[in-house]
């Protein structure tokens, strides 16, 4: 279709026909792939009906008469070639010393090499993130100095966003987790004659240990990947830079108020995951043990402190700074590639979750050995 | 012979914000054609529908005497493999190496092996010009002339007959920005290109071009870049003998 064939005496004729272009390379390869060259044999090359001859199609016309100069043949064209040729004959000899140029680099690809890299690698990364806490927390004293530098407005953005958007979500799992242990609960204790104990299971797990935790875990997949992506896309576009070549602070107008405004928020939230997870808790206990909202208050009375409350408070800024600096942090490592701010995205909630609740693991021990 | 690219009637309105009323543009074969226009006269938007990237409410936009606007996303597939498009910020995907960006469009559209892309995109590299370590590195690594030579090198990947290049000499020392108008006037004689630009560079206009089309009043005058210098539109006049236009004129004509 793209090539004629023809024999005449001791040479082989080949007449192009048709449009040469990119978009039917395959064709036109296999159409050459499948012409035969007797070794030795001339080729003369008629280009009269070729009605188009791009690039791409040259170089393919190229390889053939390379393939056929190898065997020994002589190249021949009916006309003049086509100036096509010419334009990539400059460009190879270029493009071939720019392959050459290419040094390999050394691979290590072993296992023991691997482990080094990512050990030094981890090691790198908690220097520089404790350097990021360092550089954060003296930009917060520092901006306690003034009103101004406390930056209230984007606080009141970051509390909003990260707080009272997430109420809704929060009430929920605060709802579900009073279900998951009321229920668990009950179906033990019953057989025990000891249902009432339900009450002290649900107030003191919410309260204390499942509340804020569930979510801080929520907290961070919201509002740590929110501001990982912000910092990070920030980062690509160049706007750190504008903040920091126009004299402001990205630390202080960027992280400090996001943490600041999480450390408002996740306290806030926890209080109302606690409040529904209790309210939660008076319905089961009233449609699953039958037991009347007033023996229900009673109970969660006697059963609690007001140190139970205190201690799972107490955990939710803690966890929020948490949350914040591994957002921010990981947002703010983005740099050159979109896919960099996904992978920098992911770690950073992966991270959140595992820090908070390594931090919850920590406190449990503290608190028992505090005897609260 | 049809005109490559014709827009007739054009519409474009985002609420109640009316950027075209009734545009036509023709562009032949072999043209370089340049867009102009105030900032926010909807360059950019014509060029956009042009790509079939947004459907105007009114008009036909024929690409090759085809109507885009009434394709068939699988259509315009293959139409779109017969362009290409360089845009004003490069676009260069950020993940992929100036090789592998220019590698993108010939996986999805040629049948080739793996070792004739990098032989061929290779070549491209060459043709626009980049130094041979180009290839390997990621764009934000790369200057700003180097990344419009990258973004050209990929819309030149599938040996278009038309490209579409949106501001391409913007940004770039006045030195770049000659020597890239050299490089579109050598490629557009090499290859035969139709090219149909955007752009706000006087130089790159008089160097380029042979006609221009100034957006206005949003409906769009053009003609051949001698005459459109002469017509008595007050913004054409403003733009082509405002103080900045006015040495250049006087080269050109001298020349």
């Amino acid at each position: 279709m793209f090539v004629e064939v023809g024999h005449a005496g001791a040479q082989v004729e080949l007449e192009l026909t048709g449009e040469w272009r990119a978009l039917q390379i395959g064709e036109i390869e296999r159409a050459l792939a499948a012409i035969e060259l007797p070794a030795g044999k001339p080729v003369r090359i008629g280009t009269q009906h070729l009605r188009a001859l791009d690039l791409t199609g040259a170089w393919a016309l190229r390889e053939f008469m390379r393939r056929a100069r190898g065997g020994g043949s002589e190249v021949t064209f009916a006309g003049a070639p086509p100036d096509q040729l010419r334009l990539l004959d400059e460009l190879q000899a270029s493009a071939a010393a720019a392959l050459a140029g290419q040094p390999a680099l050394p691979e290590h690809t072993g296992l023991l090499a691997s482990i080094g890299r990512h050990a030094v690698r981890a090691g790198a990364d908690t220097v520089d993130g404790l350097g990021f806490l360092g550089r954060a927390s003296i930009t917060f004293l520092r901006s306690l100095t003034s009103l101004r530098r406390l930056r209230l407005i984007s606080v009141a953005r970051h509390v909003y966003d990260a707080g009272l958007t997430a109420v809704p979500i929060v009430a929920l799992i605060g709802f579900l987790i009073s279900v998951i242990i009321a229920y668990m609960s009950a179906q033990q204790l019953r057989g025990l004659g000891a249902d009432i104990y339900v009450v002290d299971l649900v107030a003191i797990g919410v309260l204390r240990e499942l509340g804020v935790l569930l979510t801080s875990i929520i907290v961070a997949g919201r509002s740590g990947s929110a501001f990982a992506a912000e910092l990070g896309s920030m980062k690509l576009n160049e706007e750190v830079d504008a903040l920091t070549a126009t004299g402001v602070d990205p630390f202080e107008v960027l992280v400090v108020p996001r943490l600041l405004g999480l450390a408002i928020a996740l306290p806030l939230l926890t209080i109302v995951a606690d409040l529904v997870g209790l309210a939660g808790g008076a319905l089961l206990c009233r449609y699953l043990l039958d037991m009347p909202l007033t023996q229900f208050v009673g109970r969660v009375n006697y059963a609690i402190s007001p140190s139970t409350f205190w201690v799972g408070l107490l955990k939710a800024p803690v966890f929020a700074v948490l949350i914040g600096l591994c957002g921010c942090y990981r947002g703010m490592l983005v740099r050159d590639s979109a896919r960099e701010l996904g992978r920098l995205v992911t770690v950073a909630v992966v991270q959140a979750i595992f820090f908070v609740i390594l931090a919850d693991a920590l406190f449990a021990v503290l608190f028992m050995q505090m005897d609260i | 012979m049809y005109p490559l690219v014709e827009v007739q009637g054009l519409v474009n309105r985002f609420g109640r914000q009316l950027v075209h009323d009734g545009l036509d543009m023709q562009v032949s074969k072999d043209d370089v054609f340049g867009i102009v226009g105030s900032s926010g006269s909807g360059k950019s938007v014509l060029l956009r529908t042009i790509l079939g990237l947004q459907r105007p409410q009114a008009g036909v936009v024929r690409i090759g005497g085809s109507d885009i606007t009434q394709m068939t996303p699988a259509q315009l597939r293959s139409v779109k493999a017969r362009y290409g498009v360089s845009f004003q910020q490069g676009a260069l995907y950020s993940a992929l190496t100036v090789l592998q960006n220019v590698q993108l469009p010939m996986i999805e559209h040629l049948d080739l092996t793996a070792a004739e892309r990098d032989e061929l995109a290779l070549l491209k590299i060459r043709l626009v010009g980049l130094p041979a370590d180009a290839a390997g590195k990621y764009p934000a690594q790369l200057s700003g002339g180097m990344v419009k030579r990258a973004a050209l090198a990929r819309a030149l990947a599938l040996d278009p007959s038309l490209l579409f290049l949106d501001e391409p000499t913007s940004g770039l020392d006045p030195v770049s920005a000659a020597a890239f108008d050299e490089l579109v006037l050598y490629l557009q004689q090499h290859l035969r290109l139709t090219i149909v630009m955007i752009t706000h560079d006087l130089d790159t206009i008089f160097r380029t071009c042979n006609r221009v089309g100034v957006i206005v009043d949003r409906r769009m005058e053009s003609d051949a870049l001698e005459r459109i210098v002469d017509h008595p539109n007050p913004w054409i006049q403003a733009y082509f003998h405002g103080e900045r236009a006015r040495a250049r004129l006087a080269g050109a004509h001298g020349a």
